[in-house]
């Protein structure tokens, strides 16, 4: 039986991190493609990972660490392995997302920008999905389901382990 | 030879290191440097097949493969469809082909049966064996999927007999939801890079510039930048290496346009920067895409990817010496990215703040260096006017607002979609006339348009002809065109918060007005709706809007006031409802509202009873149940779970 402490795992992801170094060395502007690539890797950006991604590029901490929180897309603490992302676009919001996403949250006991204890899922909300013409919408990982009710939104959320 | 796009036989020499300069006019006529006929017939099979004749007894399926109709289970009808059709052994008399979006997202998936037109809507896996057996063998159209006018009842055969289409323009779509956005043969087959070969060959950089300008064309981004004069001043300004940005971060909410181009015809935008790159005299092109667009931006690579592979983006394009590369840039999600020096400076790898202009991009953009910046909208318009000519444009729309804009209508209307319309239209015709009216046959009330920077025009603004100006005069603005019908259960106070919620949390904070007016203003906002507005709100609100509006950094900030100020001058009756009588006139707001069981529809069945978290619901058995009003919190559980429409709110 092989290791089940994660240090493989640890090394693989680290592997593939210097990978996507090796990748964008010498382009510039290369700190927001990298830490979305980290991210792809690690799930998320835990601070080490932004520390080495800093001396990669010869910046300061700070400036990574601003640039990463300053955008919505990326995450400092670890996520679940569903995102739910609930659309409040306009649309959306005309025709019952508040609803939506009042069913979807109160089926997994989290709120807004939380994980679920078990890591099954993470909630989020989005400003608009660019799919209005269904409205409501929400997305689950890449998959956007259209037209929901509160009940069938909780029922989508049962395919998705 | 397994493509249009392919070599006829060993003496074309076309590739990306020795380009040939008729490569594009080959692939639609045949060969041009040598005579032989079997390599012409090769090309018009291809072609035969991209376009299918009349009267052909061969047929090409179209399904709609955009995000809209993927999310109804589209990809799923393509497996069905191909195994149904070798079932039956059509296999090579149909063709099944993907499409981007048709644009009419409520009535997906959609499926087209050419060349008769026909068109289907909600297509179920279901459906697939009575569409093959019944129609594409048996000559009988599936009547139960024809499309039903909502108005009159009556069914639609063709999608062009549809009204929703037919009282479209569609020039910028023309190609959406027709070719195969994957396939650069389908794009070539429709007059594809025709326009990028006239500009290289037949116009010197000057006369582009010249006949962009002719056609009058404006930045669809949303501010209506005249695009000839912009790319002029990029190619006067001093500098080795200029840049092309295509500005595709759509945040707007309500608003896709823009990804449904990008979705259904890459091809048209990549065409319009690489006319651009050569009208300013640049040889590279970004284009900024938002990463909650995943289809898009699959897409793109697929897209660029074979344009370099047939050299029409790369080093010497077409033997003309002109070189250009096109780079994509996933956004990271920040509304603010929108604005173009703020778009910019994400692409450089920093926060995505705003800067002061002068100096403008055209004089220093990315990395300092001179830049084209236009919206996708924009580029993708550039092709047709290059291969029609800038006066061909000039002859549709308004005196000062030329050619066609593309809506997203979405909301309360039956229609939902996207609506190509010429400019001047109003917005009566859009809403009635394509839109099919409001559903459920409520009461219109007001659209919303260009998002959280745009207003809200009510009943009396709707035989306003649609362009830059009379918008603006109207306290709204084009934006990128997103329509939002809203009809009478819709709060303007309401709807007013929820873009300053929006605008307030994507403020950058870089500024004081917008950082700490947006958050006074939703505070107040806020107040108003859960009953606690006092008098003076109005105008503490109307003081602050101006104020932003006057001092803030940005466009962000510059328009974030406008959904506050146009409700205000055309609802004012209902920030005052909320203020002085704490009434909430369309029933949203819930802290205002009061729940009542209307007890000749009770049956006493206790769902609602059961819902209720308060406690604050009684009643006996089979007897009309009561709600105490001093422990109701507004939750208005009782009322979805009420199966017989007895709860009531006031």
């Amino acid at each position: 039986m092989s290791c089940q402490c994660g240090c493989q795992d640890e090394a693989a992801k680290r592997e593939a991190l210097e990978k996507v170094f090796e990748q964008y060395r010498g382009t510039k502007g290369a700190l927001i493609p990298l830490l979305q690539e980290a991210q792809e890797i690690y799930g998320y950006l835990p601070g080490e990972v932004m520390q080495r991604i800093a001396a990669e590029l010869k910046v300061p901490f700070s400036k990574v660490f601003g640039v990463a929180t300053f955008y919505a897309q990326f995450h400092l603490k670890p996520r679940g392995r569903n995102i739910i992302r609930v659309c409040q676009g306009t649309a959306c919001h005309v025709r019952g997302a508040a609803r939506v996403f009042a069913s979807v949250s109160e089926k997994l006991g989290v709120g807004r920008n939380e994980t679920t204890a078990d890591l099954r899922y993470t909630l989020e909300t989005v400003a608009c999905l660019g799919a209005c013409g269904l409205a409501p919408v929400m997305m689950v990982n890449d998959d956007t389901h259209g037209r929901l009710t509160p009940e069938r939104a909780a029922e989508v959320l049962e395919q998705y382990e | 030879m397994k493509s249009l796009m392919d070599k006829c036989c060993e003496k074309c020499f076309h590739s990306p290191a020795s380009p040939c300069k008729d490569y594009i006019k080959c692939r639609r006529q045949g060969p041009l440097c040598h005579e032989d006929e079997s390599c012409r017939a090769k090309y018009k099979a291809f072609l035969e097949d991209i376009h299918l004749p009349e009267d052909s007894s061969r047929r090409q399926i179209l399904i709609c493969a955009g995000t809209g109709c993927t999310s109804s289970g589209s990809r799923k009808l393509v497996d069905a469809l191909v195994e149904e059709l070798q079932k039956q052994g059509l296999q090579d008399r149909v063709s099944v082909k993907i499409t981007g979006c048709h644009g009419f997202c409520e009535q997906g998936p959609l499926m087209i049966v050419e060349p008769q037109k026909i068109f289907y809507t909600r297509v179920q896996v279901e459906d697939i064996p009575e569409i093959v057996a019944g129609h594409l063998v048996g000559g009988q159209v599936v009547e139960r999927l024809l499309y039903v006018d909502p108005a009159t009842g009556e069914k639609s055969l063709t999608y062009e007999t549809v009204p929703f289409y037919a009282k479209q323009k569609r020039l910028v779509l023309a190609n959406c939801g027709h070719i195969n956005p994957e396939e650069i043969a389908d794009y070539v087959a429709n007059d594809g890079y025709l326009a990028l070969t006239k500009a290289l060959f037949e116009m010197t950089p000057e006369q582009v510039i010249e006949e962009v300008k002719i056609s009058g064309l404006r930045g669809r981004g949303g501010a209506g930048f005249p695009t000839g004069m912009k790319w002029s001043f990029v190619r006067a300004a001093e500098g080795d290496k200029k840049y092309v940005v295509c500005n595709a971060d759509e945040g707007d909410p309500g608003a896709f346009m823009d990804r449904s181009v990008l979705e259904g015809d890459p091809h048209a935008v990549l065409e319009g920067m690489l006319i651009c790159g050569y009208a300013v005299g640049a040889d590279e092109g970004y284009i900024y895409v938002r990463a909650e667009y995943p289809l898009a931006i699959h897409r793109l690579k697929i897209a660029i990817a074979q344009a370099e592979e047939c050299g029409l983006i790369g080093d010497n394009i077409l033997n003309s010496g002109f070189n250009f590369h096109i780079k994509i840039k996933a956004g990271a999600g920040a509304f603010v990215c929108g604005e173009e020096t703020a778009l910019l400076t994400s692409i450089e790898g920093n926060r995505g703040m705003p800067r002061p202009r002068p100096p403008f991009p055209a004089q220093k953009g990315l990395w300092g260096k001179p830049t084209n910046i236009n919206n996708v909208e924009t580029f993708a318009n550039v092709p047709l006017i290059i291969r029609n000519g800038g006066a061909w444009y000039a002859a549709m729309g308004t005196e000062k607002s030329k050619g066609t804009k593309i809506f997203a209508l979405t909301g309360k209307v039956n229609n939902t979609g996207l609506v190509e319309v010429p400019m001047g239209i109003t917005m009566r015709e859009i809403i009635f006339g394509v839109g099919g009216g409001i559903r459920d046959g409520k009461k219109f009330k007001a659209v919303q348009i260009g998002g959280p920077s745009g207003g809200c025009l009510p009943e009396e603004q709707l035989d306003l002809p649609i362009d830059y100006e009379s918008l603006t005069s109207a306290g709204a603005i084009m934006g990128s065109g997103g329509l939002v019908v809203m009809d009478e259960t819709t709060c303007m106070v309401d709807v007013a918060r929820f873009f300053l919620n929006f605008t307030q949390a994507e403020s950058c904070g870089k500024c004081t007005p917008c950082r700490e007016g947006t958050k006074r203003m939703l505070e107040i906002l806020t107040r108003i709706c859960e009953g606690q507005g006092k008098e003076e709100d109005i105008e503490t609100l109307e003081r602050l809007a101006r104020v932003v509006k006057s001092t803030a950094l940005c466009g962000l900030g510059q328009t974030c006031p406008n959904p506050i100020l146009s409700t205000l001058r055309y609802f004012r009756d209902e920030y005052e409802a909320h203020i002085r009588d704490k009434r909430c006139p369309a029933r949203v707001c819930q802290a205002l509202l009061v729940y009542t069981i209307n007890a000749e529809k009770c049956t006493g069945c206790g769902s609602c009873a059961r819902a209720c978290p308060a406690g604050a619901i009684s009643g006996e058995k089979k007897q009309p149940h009561v709600i105490d009003i001093s422990r109701c919190i507004k939750c208005g559980n009782c009322m979805q779970k009420c199966k017989f429409g007895a709860v009531e709110k006031a």
